[in-house]
């Protein structure tokens, strides 16, 4: 068991998802992020039924999944919160203000908060750089942001 | 009469609340009766100006901003609909000092156009590149790009035409054209900017690419922290595709081209070519090593060119006016103009396309404004991570390639972050030597270890333990990542780490933390 399904369950609908890349040329990325977005991380029962499917060992699988910073082995918590850690985020304060999301969250970066809401990610660079410091909630982008405003959008966020 | 309104969906505006305030204009313009159009555009680049809300007016367009939800009322008060004075009023958005000192080609359509409209990209010049290309030979196509003098606008400044000639001359039945949009510099968001806001200009460049080498498919890679980049391109392909700019016959010929956007994973490595084309064929994104190029062995194996955002979106402009009209902007080996990304601790940030040659300082100071914190400029990086610190000293340096490499630095993918003088350059060289620990494809030792290694040094150095010894140890190990690895990522993060111990040697001077305790 693993995600409230059965592993057959689980097997079958990662199946249905590796049939419907079929046509694609190199479609390992686009079914990992598939699975990511329907289950929210890639099970140890997905990679053994890719690498069936697609004839390639567990092992190439697992290697491609582990290698992206995207692609969880847990799932993440309800919300997740990119927050920035680049250079140009970096010279207004970025680094404060990161110090200050941990605190007030009370985890560090990859962890998720007990009431399993908020998962927070370091990534460097949105391209909002224009408009630092700046963070991803989902797929929502944030910009010239300070504490009190952060600790606003992960409490409006259900 | 109808009154038209410009708003971005452009990340970077919807980031400072673009959304909400278009929502409450719509609700003002339907409370108060007034027949009006909200159209959605790219972004101008006025970052400062963000959420920056425009008005069709007989003399062209005015713009207000940076416009909040609340300021939206007032805007209707004091008559914005007709260019009307208010205390956010900019006047005609053409004669905005930032936008008017600007040479606009890659760029000459964001901001100004509906993205998703084939008709206002007709409109405004575009796809007259494209049809140009359909009736020239392959070999014709390939000169006048050389001719412009276009270069790689990803990093490394190879000239396009000349790899694109490569491509053409390999013998393959299967021909890609890869487009590099994994933009992960920081600093940088022209890519961004280009397929939110003008994407069918990077179509018809990779159409064109495809024209003149032969190649039928085409990729865009692009990464996960886009959504709103990767939602804007697939509609656009889309629609190019029903419109037969793509397909079986592309704009009637009888040239085939067609393309897709695949999605990385966070890896900063795959915005290297042969690591991006590793994680497109679906393997980990392990740099390979050169040769065989990418230009004759590539995408499974195919002869592919892989070029970025900026170099495809620059062609159809080149195509249209000419190699000539292109190559006479810039200096020296540096032809045309750069779509320069200002950014961090300055006044005025924003997308600023110029042609080579203006000075560090003058971008700094006079375009950006100086910082947004109002305190001395430190610090400027140039050209991403892998970029060097310049310190204001060699603020006359100029926007060159050239220029740029014989000051130990790079313009890489032309993103200025500017730094105030609260920067600790110490701390800045901890960060580049951490970053490349984090993000190293893991393939060779000198990049793999030798990161680590160095935000260990640094760490000593933070606390006075023996500075000499650490900073003569960082030199070695700089020098061996230098020369001792594979691809620019172990290979140039030396340039932040060594600038910021040249330049700023007494951040690097710290009393032993005992001693400094007393
Ligand atoms: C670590 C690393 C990251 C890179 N990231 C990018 C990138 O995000 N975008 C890009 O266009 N080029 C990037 N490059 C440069 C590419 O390897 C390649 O030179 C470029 O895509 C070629 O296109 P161009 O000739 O049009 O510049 C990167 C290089 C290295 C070593
Ligand atoms: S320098 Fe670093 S990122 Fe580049 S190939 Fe070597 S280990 Fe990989
Ligand atoms: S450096 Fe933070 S968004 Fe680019
Ligand atoms: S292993 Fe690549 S340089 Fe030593």
């Amino acid at each position: 068991m693993a995600l409230g399904l059965s592993d057959e369950e689980l097997a079958e609908r990662v199946g249905r998802i590796v049939g419907m890349h079929s046509d694609l040329e190199g479609p390992l990325l686009p079914i990992l992020h598939a699975v990511e977005q329907e289950f929210g991380c890639v099970p140890e029962i997905a990679i053994r039924e890719i690498a069936d499917r697609l004839n390639l060992s567990r092992a190439e699988v697992h290697g491609v999944r582990t290698f992206y910073h995207d692609f969880r082995g847990e799932p993440a918590g309800r919300h997740t919160l990119k927050v920035c850690r680049a250079e140009a985020c970096q010279s207004v304060g970025a680094a404060d203000l990161a110090d200050g999301i941990r605190a007030a969250l009370g985890i560090d970066w990859h962890e998720t908060t007990p009431d399993g809401k908020v998962t927070l990610e370091p990534v460097y660079c949105l391209g909002l750089c224009s408009c630092a410091p700046a963070v991803l909630l989902d797929d929502a982008p944030y910009g010239r942001l300070d504490l009190d405003a952060v600790r606003d959008l992960v409490a409006e966020a259900s | 009469m109808s009154h038209k309104i410009y708003l971005p969906r452009d990340a970077a505006a919807l980031s400072v609340g673009a959304e909400k305030v278009a929502a409450t204009i719509a609700a003002e313009l339907a409370s108060r009766g007034i027949d009006a159009q909200i159209i959605r555009t790219g972004s101008r680049g006025l970052h400062w100006l963000e959420p920056m809300v425009e008005v069709k007016t007989a003399k062209g367009r005015v713009a207000y901003g940076p416009v909040t939800v609340k300021d939206v009322p007032g805007l209707f008060e004091a008559g914005f609909l007709e260019g009307d004075d208010h205390p956010l009023a900019q006047g005609l958005t053409k004669e905005i000092p930032f936008l008017k000192g600007q040479t606009r080609l890659t760029f000459a359509r964001c901001g100004v156009t509906d993205p998703l409209s084939l008709e206002d990209y007709r409109k405004y010049e575009g796809l007259k590149g494209l049809e140009k290309a359909v009736a020239m030979t392959a070999e014709e196509i390939v000169t006048e790009v050389t001719d412009s003098g276009l270069r790689g606008r990803g990093g490394a400044g190879f000239p396009t035409g000349i790899k694109w000639n490569t491509v053409r001359q390999a013998q393959g039945t299967q021909k890609y054209i890869v487009c590099n949009a994994d933009e992960g510099d920081s600093g940088t968001f022209a890519d961004r900017m280009i397929m939110e806001g003008d994407p069918f200009v990077l179509i018809e460049g990779m159409a064109i690419a495809g024209l003149a080498t032969g190649a039928t498919r085409g990729y865009i890679y692009t990464r996960s922290e886009y959504p709103h980049a990767i939602a804007t391109m697939r509609a656009a392909i889309g629609i190019a595709r029903k419109a037969g700019v793509l397909g079986a016959s592309v704009l009637g010929s009888t040239h085939a081209f067609d393309m897709e956007v695949r999605v990385g994973a966070g890896a900063y490595v795959c915005g290297e070519e042969t690591s991006l084309l590793n994680s497109l064929e679906g393997k980990r994104g392990l740099v390979r090593a050169k040769p065989p190029l990418p230009a004759l062995e590539g995408l499974f194996g195919r002869p592919t060119v892989v070029n970025n955002v900026l170099s495809l979106a620059t062609v159809p402009v080149i195509l249209d006016r000419g190699a000539g009209f292109y190559r006479d902007f810039g200096v020296g080996r540096s032809h045309g103009t750069m779509p320069i990304q200002l950014a961090g601790n300055i006044k005025y940030p924003g997308l600023y396309e110029t042609p080579f040659g203006i000075t560090l300082g003058e971008l700094v100071n006079e375009i950006g404004g100086g910082t947004r914190s109002g305190r001395p400029v430190k610090a400027v990086q140039v050209g991403g991570p892998l970029g060097a610190y310049f310190p204001v000293d060699l603020f006359d340096t100029p926007f060159d390639y050239e220029a740029f490499a014989a000051r130990d630095g790079l313009i890489g993918h032309a993103g200025v972050v500017v730094f105030d003088d609260t920067a600790d350059m110490l701390e800045q060289a901890r960060f580049a030597m951490e970053f490349c620990a984090i993000e190293s494809c893991g393939k060779c030792t000198p990049c793999r270890i030798g990161s680590t290694r160095g935000v260990e040094v640094v760490d000593k150095l933070a606390k006075g333990d023996r500075p000499d010894e650490q900073i003569a140890l960082l030199t070695s190990l700089c020098d061996t990542m230098k020369f001792g690895s594979l691809c620019a990522l172990g290979g140039f993060t030396p340039y932040p780490v060594m600038s910021a111990l040249t330049h700023f040697p007494e951040d690097f001077n710290r009393k032993p933390i005992a001693e400094a305790a007393e």
